[in-house]
């Protein structure tokens, strides 16, 4: 759901321009004090992983494709901080190079994929592990917050457009939801099955986001 | 780690450089509703500024599967490059 130029308006795209660069500055300084050693290549492993994910539309409904956007993913890796990173250099990358998502709705984009989407999904993935500690409740915790991460950034793409004027909330919203609804289940289950492949490879990584900022606390 | 790094990273670069140029052309999800409530022109526009390979296909190449493998290709490694350099350089100005 990378947003083109054209549409949203200045006072929108300007403030979560600025909205977002704070954002970053705060996560970079959180990341800068608390990055361990083994988390760096994690993280570019990840970016990576991600932006390859990203070019992989499949089809979800008739004439209607959608992609891994791995937020979920990433911040239950590395925490919330350093995953709202990795999502903002390859945002970054996509507008930049690719023309993927604009140059002036780069804020907007990082705000929606790059911040709130990591930290929901990180939010409901801790709270759900605190209920069910199996490590079923992992996955089922990686799912749910992969969904509503989904869920939520397509809800502020949607705000984002009625405040400027693109189009009524009321029009927006239900039809950003319902497709992304079903984007989301799609990045739940991507998202389980990579910590699957993970933990049956490198289980050590399961746990690093303890030593990365924002989380296990 | 270093074993892991370069599966993953070759994992990643199967998905961008095999895989990608079969992926769903259809319109994603923004672009769907985009069209389907009428707003999808004013983001046709030309670009504020110019990208280098603009929709993910290296210009100058005329077999489009090839042009999107390679975007694909230089873009992942762009993404693990950028990222390890710039977490690289955050942890090392903390010391």
């Amino acid at each position: 759901m990378h947003i083109p130029d054209g549409f949203l308006d200045a006072k929108t795209f300007v403030t979560l321009d600025v909205v977002a660069a704070g954002f970053v500055a705060a996560a970079a300084a959180r990341v800068r004090r608390r990055l361990s050693e083994r988390a760096v290549p994690l993280m570019a492993v990840l970016a990576a992983f991600i932006f390859a994910a990203q070019m992989l539309n499949f089809p979800v409904a008739g004439g209607t494709s959608g992609h891994f956007a791995g937020g979920a993913l990433a911040a239950i890796l590395l925490g919330p901080w350093a995953g709202a990173l990795v999502l903002t250099l390859v945002l970054v990358i996509q507008a930049v190079a690719f023309g993927d998502g604009g140059i002036l709705a780069l804020g907007a984009n990082v705000f929606n994929l790059a911040l709130v989407a990591p930290f929901i999904a990180y939010g409901l993935y801790r709270f759900i592990r605190r209920l069910w500690r199996a490590e079923a409740g992992r996955f089922f915790g990686a799912s749910v917050g992969a969904w509503a991460a989904t869920v939520a950034a397509a809800a502020a793409c949607a705000a984002e457009l009625a405040t400027s004027g693109t189009i009524p909330f009321a029009v927006v919203l239900p039809a950003m939801v319902a497709v992304h609804g079903l984007i989301g289940v799609a990045e739940g289950l991507i998202t389980a099955l990579a910590l699957a492949a993970i933990r049956a490879g490198r289980p050590d990584l399961l746990e690093l986001s303890r030593l990365t900022p924002g989380a296990g606390t | 780690m270093k074993v892991f790094t370069w599966v993953a990273l070759a994992a990643a670069l199967f998905l961008g450089v095999v895989i990608s140029p079969f992926a769903s052309s259809w319109l994603d999800g923004l672009e769907r509703v985009a069209e389907d409530k009428g707003f999808v022109e004013i983001g046709e526009g030309e670009p504020a500024v110019e990208s280098p390979v603009p929709g993910y296909a290296f210009p100058g190449i005329g077999h489009e599967k090839f042009a999107t493998a390679l975007a694909a290709g230089a873009g992942t490694i762009l993404a693990f490059v950028a990222t390890l350099g710039l977490a690289g350089l955050l942890r090392k100005g903390n010391r």
